[in-house]
């Protein structure tokens, strides 16, 4: 399939990070068709295009619209989730620094869907170039009288992954620990504070100017029946030509890796694809036909997550990835909830014993047992996302799991890519709560 | 009216609630104090924000971008998450290691860089991504190492922010 461009439409032409240049690209136009609709009308039409959320849970965004109460007499919110932190995903920060317009615009269509006057993006804190660009262009826009009466305001965090989390991003908005909610009630319900709120993905928001421009029916023909339009794919890893890549949902995940990408770096073979970023289960190489949108990927056991596509070579010991994802997974687990507090400590501590050849095969079930006490069973999904790469490595790998214990050690012998990484949570001084008995 | 207090009312213009510029009350207050927040700090910004001490604390406990113990003049942060793991970032650390004469964690003796590794900066594609002040660093090398380190060197505090 060719490339296709909708949220990084005209970046070669034009400089998208003006309004001018925003404008000459046809831009700030779809917010004009988009006022002379009634709000009924604006919903209906996105409900129709079918856009599925881009963050992650792919909820399509008509339908997060229309939930919300619109004869509510509290405010109405709309919240930008640009707290991209998923490991393996850089695509939102490409949008806001390269269309931060396109970005704008389209928080100006959905505020008018929901009659919101408020809209908040939250960025994360380490995007400081991004934020940057993002509030120059906000003045801009305000600037030149684009904003019919709707307030956009910048809000940056200050470094926690769990803040992409819906809820957890509205406690830290209003100024708490980014902790993440019991849900019912649910944001278009009750959000922030308290009141109707529509939260989208950078991703999905950036992609309705377009929607507006093309008619849904020409934005339906793009990608796949289930899912249109595009995606801007984060390619990473041992890959030759890694980068963002926008293309149609849809696309066989072989073309992005060896057509887009290049193929496997240094020549090296194949191991394994994380589709989504690292939250989700692993394909091996004999999937790399699946195509790339999220009915296909889950069928193959996987989840279309944040379209952040890691390639593994063969150089990587599976033990040792899935002991530094799962040090991740137990940084950032906010310790609201003891499924994902205590047992993201156990699954660290475990991986850390088969990988030093401690281990007996009867560990091995231990940590699926602890997979199976995870899952499912936290308030958020981030338990889940500690559970996906360990217990998939684990299932898709299971000889070289056992290797490490018939061998008593690493079988890569201290020669894998990723031997000795440090992570975070190395330089603190741990206090774990749960000790998995020697 | 000090100048942090003149600074979070204008902050939080912004929101219905005062409370949501907490997270730009303490960075700001970070900021004025060296690049972390002693318990003076987080005193100010609780009568700023006429919330308790213990409050901005938990906060500023809860997120990795506040420093609750001095640092250095300068702040360099390796990523060490998969995608720059896969591609080498540990022998960026090493690098780091050997030009600055600290372990991940740690600030040198002159206090003059704290490094450390971080998590996932979002910069995956241009692995391996070094926040050098907060501006990140791409495809950064073993090689390129000295040439940062040096630049520190002749730079002026930075590390806030």
């Amino acid at each position: 399939m060719p490339a296709a461009s909708l949220l990084l439409a005209g970046v070669e032409e034009h400089d998208l990070a003006t309004v001018d240049g925003y404008r000459a690209g046809g831009g700030y136009a779809a917010i004009e068709t988009a006022r002379a609709m009634t709000p009924d009308e604006l919903t209906e039409l996105l409900n129709d295009a079918n856009l599925r959320g881009r963050g992650g849970a792919g909820f399509p965004l008509g339908r997060k619209a229309s939930l919300i109460d619109r004869k509510s007499p509290k405010p109405k919110y709309l919240v930008v989730n640009a707290d991209e932190s998923e490991p393996g995903a850089f695509k939102d920060r490409a949008v806001m620094a390269r269309v931060p317009h396109r970005l704008i615009e389209g928080c100006l269509i959905v505020a008018h869907a929901i009659e919101s006057r408020q809209v908040y993006i939250y960025i994360r804190g380490e995007y400081l170039a991004e934020y940057e660009i993002l509030v120059r262009a906000v003045d801009d826009a305000r600037r030149e009288g684009l904003f019919g009466g709707v307030e956009i305001v910048v809000h940056r965090g200050a470094g926690a992954y769990i803040c992409g989390e819906e809820t957890a991003l509205l406690d830290s908005l209003e100024g708490k620990r980014g902790q993440p909610r019991p849900r019912p009630p649910f944001p278009p319900i009750q959000g922030l504070y308290g009141a109707p709120t529509q939260i989208n993905n950078v991703g999905t928001i950036a992609t309705v100017p377009k929607i507006i421009e093309l008619g849904v029916e020409e934005f339906k023909q793009i990608g796949v029946d289930a899912s249109p339009g595009t995606a801007v794919f984060s390619l990473s890893g041992n890959v030759s030509r890694p980068g963002n890549y926008e293309l149609e949902l849809g696309t066989p995940l072989r073309e992005l890796i060896y057509e887009w990408g290049g193929g496997v770096a240094d020549g090296r073979e194949l191991k394994g694809v994380i589709p989504g970023g690292s939250s989700v289960p692993i394909l091996t190489p004999d999937q790399l036909d699946t195509p790339l949108d999220y009915n296909s990927i889950q069928a193959a056991g996987s989840f279309f997550g944040s379209a952040a596509v890691i390639v593994v070579d063969d150089r990587c010991c599976m033990v040792q990835l899935a002991l530094r994802a799962s040090k991740f997974y137990m940084h950032e687990s906010c310790g609201k909830c003891t499924p994902c507090r205590e047992g993201t400590r156990w699954l660290v501590q475990l991986l850390t014993k088969i990988e030093e050849g401690r281990a007996e095969l009867a560990d091995l079930d231990l940590l699926l047992d602890v997979c199976d006490r995870i899952l499912g069973k936290s308030l958020c999904a981030l338990g889940d996302f500690a559970v996906y790469p360990v217990s998939s490595y684990l299932n898709k790998y299971f000889d070289e799991f056992a290797a490490h214990v018939e061998q008593r050690g690493c079988p890569f012998g201290g020669d894998s890519s990723i031997e000795g990484i440090v992570a975070p949570i190395d330089q603190h001084a741990l206090q774990p709560t749960a000790v998995v008995p020697s | 009216m000090t100048q942090l207090e003149r600074a979070v009312a204008h902050a939080a213009e912004a929101y219905p609630d005062r409370q949501s510029a907490v997270l730009e009350a303490l960075r700001l207050a970070q900021k004025e104090h060296g690049g972390w927040l002693p318990r003076e700090a987080l005193v100010e910004v609780a009568d700023a924000l006429d919330v308790t001490p213990a409050y901005t604390r938990a906060i500023a406990s809860f997120y990795d971008m506040f420093h609750l113990e001095p640092i250095g003049r300068h702040l360099v942060e390796v990523c060490t998450n998969l995608s720059c793991a896969l591609v080498g970032a540990r022998r960026v650390v090493e690098a780091f290691e050997g030009a600055l004469g600290v372990a991940p964690g740690e600030t040198t003796e002159d206090g003059s860089v704290t490094f450390r590794t971080v998590e996932c900066l979002g910069g995956c594609g241009y692995a391996t991504v070094v926040a050098v002040d907060h501006r990140y660093r791409h495809f950064v090398k073993p090689d390129d190492v000295e040439a940062i380190v040096a630049e520190l060197d002749g730079r002026g505090a930075d590390a806030g922010g």
